[in-house]
């Protein structure tokens, strides 16, 4: 079967693509990207006045399967990334049991098989049962597929374990994804740390809770030679400690979330727990300076950290309530909505930081329309505008701040592996 | 007027000084019922509140349910350690068993920020915060300013100290919103380490000597250190802390001779401040007790459907 996407703005940010231009898709791969490709024999979509980009990646959710279905699974969670347009997701460790062996990330793989409809890419664990004590077995994670270690909202306390792991992993050039937050600096602390919590009465985080641990992962980056990323880089100081870093040559890399983006902490007055997340949300001086980040090539990706909780562990006072935003479905919405409609940001740079960005990070052979690669494709349409209605998730987590939102600028199909998955923001179902 | 238009009482922050101002105003007559020989008045009757505190109180917890009784409203108290909040029932679940008994409002005390603001959302109940967290304890701030404006005749101008840990009070918090409102000076004092980041914005000076802060000022409002807050490190002891902060009448001096001084209660004598000026002349401590009812009867009143002038008339 032959499909044939037409008249689009193709966007191809790493083959310095960009002009109006058809895509074919045969036997599952990308086969032609050039104008006026012929409809002979082709299953053909009109994708004028859309734009045409690689399928885009998140390398960084919660799937939460297994032991926390409750909460997301492997098929409400793919099918969200699908909506949301993502063709590629890499999930978090911290799931019950944690992946930490290679019968847990096979576990997973298969379960994506059967039942996921985008491509699932499993991390494994630093440590054992993140426990921050015995390094995980790496090379089998390695083996079984897993494209990254982190040991995610547990962060590895301890500096030698961690100068370990980096030296470790560095053998299987496996990137090192940390989750920066120095927890004497926390305590129950409930959001950021300044004005607003001094106004909302709110125990207080410091940017410094973050700052100090992304300092020390550099540092030991610095040390081992190890390629380590930073989680969810959220304050002005990491963007300054990142770049200075990536100027002397040191092997870091950083995302950013569309939330720390697009939301500052005065939001938390409401006092509604979907305001509520980790590292928090911050003053409008940290949102400029990943905007510069942006910019600037300090920051190498944007990822959702997509945490979908049941209702009622938000549905409680605020101090109770779980950290995390369901962020699959907005994400290309908020970008696209909140920053390249306002001219804040290139629509190139955001496909980009969607899409190579991350597989870069990754190291893995994704993000790009290559003659011969998967067909993986993700079709935005900037001109749609819709109300973000939870209620209209896949995801099973209900829990975002931008709930009720006017947004203009959607995904409008995604394609996986050739095959469409997803149209108009509803999945396709066999 | 009336506060009708309120469902809850949340906090200062977001009450205008015209509703500050009528409910200041209607306490004068309320206190006059608490000093009659017959104190009850049929204002509430056949309106139902209960107070649900999930952290101890004395004072305002008793002054809630006496304020609500001499205005002939049935209180009912909750006592949280015995009811099936031990049993690991959930707020949601709490609120609503009260609601559907036909209480007419709640009063919620609450260690944690925000607390009343999700059961407000919650329930038709009128909800009043009786104190949540480290946010905000309106009563407290309103029973303050009603005592400083009976014994000053205004709060326009005046210069209010509040002393001790800022960061962690909600009564700090609420009198400051409050005295804002009002063009009042609020200066707040204590160590570096209680004083909560960028407060300056909230448009108060900062200090940490406690001679200059009370530079020429009208009131002082001492507030209750917690000894826990030493356990967890933020300053080295108790007599350190009575050695810079302590308020006795020698460190008066600076202040205006008509000073006030005032304090939420429980006090930690010898700590926050000296016996001997709790029991001083310039002390109100006792009286804002009083106030503290009378405040809380008019907040009652108004918020359950009275009118000002039915009881001025």
């Amino acid at each position: 079967m032959k499909l044939l996407i037409k008249g689009g703005r193709v966007l191809d940010p790493a083959n310095d693509i960009d002009g109006v231009m058809d895509i074919l898709i045969k036997d599952n791969k990308i086969d032609e990207v050039k104008e006026n490709i012929p409809e002979d024999g082709c299953t053909v979509i009109d994708a004028s006045g859309k734009i045409v980009c690689p399928g885009f990646i998140d390398m960084h959710v919660h799937l939460r399967e297994p032991g926390f279905e409750y909460k997301e699974d492997i098929a409400s969670g793919t099918r969200a990334a699908a909506a949301g347009g993502f063709t590629t997701v890499c999930c978090m460790p911290n799931t019950d049991p944690v992946i930490d062996n290679a019968a847990i990330a096979n576990f997973v793989k298969e379960r994506a098989a059967k039942s996921g409809v985008v491509n699932v890419l499993p991390i494994g664990c630093i440590t054992k049962q993140q426990a921050g004590s015995e390094l995980s077995e790496m090379a089998e994670l390695v083996a079984a597929g897993c494209v990254a270690v982190s040991d995610d909202g547990k962060p590895v306390k301890d500096a030698g374990i961690m100068r370990n792991a980096m030296e470790y992993a560095k053998m299987f050039d496996l990137p090192v994804l940390s989750h920066c937050e120095e927890h004497s600096l926390v305590l129950d602390g409930q959001m950021h740390e300044g004005y607003y919590s001094t106004l909302y009465g709110f125990k207080g985080i410091p940017a410094a809770a973050e700052e100090l641990m992304v300092n020390r992962e550099i540092i030991l980056a610095e040390l081992t030679g190890a390629h380590a990323h930073i989680c969810h880089a959220s304050t002005r100081g990491s963007m300054d400690l990142i770049r200075d870093a990536k100027a002397r040559g040191i092997d870091v890399t950083c995302e950013v979330t569309p939330h720390h983006l697009l939301l500052t902490d005065e939001i938390v007055g409401s006092y509604d727990t979907d305001t509520k997340v980790n590292p928090p949300l911050r003053s409008e001086e940290h949102l400029s300076a990943l905007l510069e980040g942006l910019q600037d090539g300090t920051v190498d990706c944007i990822a959702t950290d997509h945490a979908p909780h049941h209702w009622e562990s938000k549905d409680c006072e605020y101090n109770l309530a779980s950290n995390g935003i369901s962020g699959l479905e907005t994400a290309a919405a908020v970008i696209m909505d909140g920053l390249v409609s306002k001219g804040l940001l290139d629509i190139e740079l955001m496909v980009e930081l969607f899409t190579v960005g991350p597989a870069d990070v990754l190291g893995i052979d994704k993000g790009t329309l290559d003659i011969g690669a998967d067909a993986d494709i993700t079709i935005l349409d900037p001109k749609t505008t819709k109300v973000v209605d939870p209620a209209k998730f896949y995801s099973k987590g209900k829990n975002t701040p931008f709930k009720g939102r006017t947004l203009k600028g959607w995904p409008w199909m995604t394609i996986v592996n050739g095959k469409i998955v997803a149209n108009e923001g509803r999945i396709v179902e066999e | 007027m009336k506060l009708e238009h309120r469902k809850d009482l949340l906090g200062i922050r977001d009450m205008s000084r015209e509703e500050l101002e009528l409910i200041l105003d209607t306490a004068v007559p309320m206190k006059d019922i608490i000093r009659r020989d017959v104190k009850k008045v049929p204002a509430l009757r056949g309106k139902a509140m209960v107070t649900v505190f999930y952290e101890n109180s004395t004072r305002t917890r008793t002054s809630f349910e006496i304020a609500g009784k001499y205005l002939s409203a049935d209180t009912v108290n909750l006592a949280v350690s015995t009811s099936s909040v031990q049993k690991g029932e959930s707020l949601r679940d709490t609120i609503k068993t009260i609601e559907v008994m036909g209480f007419d409002l709640m009063v919620i005390r609450h260690s944690m920020t925000g607390t009343p603001h999700y059961a407000a959302r919650n329930t038709r109940m009128r909800v009043i915060n009786a104190g949540d967290g480290t946010n905000e304890h309106p009563t407290q701030a309103l029973l303050d300013m009603y005592s400083i404006r009976e014994k000053k005749g205004t709060l326009e101008g005046l210069k209010v100290a509040i002393v001790g840990d800022i960061l962690h009070s909600r009564v700090a918090r609420s009198n400051i919103y409050g005295l804002s409102k009002f063009g009042c000076e609020v200066r707040v004092v204590g160590p570096s380490t209680l004083i909560p980041p960028e407060v300056e914005k909230l448009g108060v000076k900062s200090y940490y000597s406690l001679d200059q802060a009370l530079d020429g000022v009208d009131v002082i409002n001492v507030l209750r250190i917690q000894k826990e807050r030493q356990q967890s490190g933020l300053f080295p002891s108790l007599d350190e802390y009575a050695n810079l902060y302590m308020l006795s009448p020698d460190r008066l001096r600076r202040a205006k001779e008509d000073v006030l001084v005032l304090h939420p209660g429980p006090m930690n004598r010898g700590v926050e401040i000296s016996s001997q000026l709790a029991d001083g002349v310039q002390s109100i401590i006792n009286e804002q007790v009083t106030n503290g009812v009378a405040v809380r009867m008019a907040l009652l009143f108004l918020m359950m459907g009275g009118s000002r002038d039915e009881i001025t008339n």
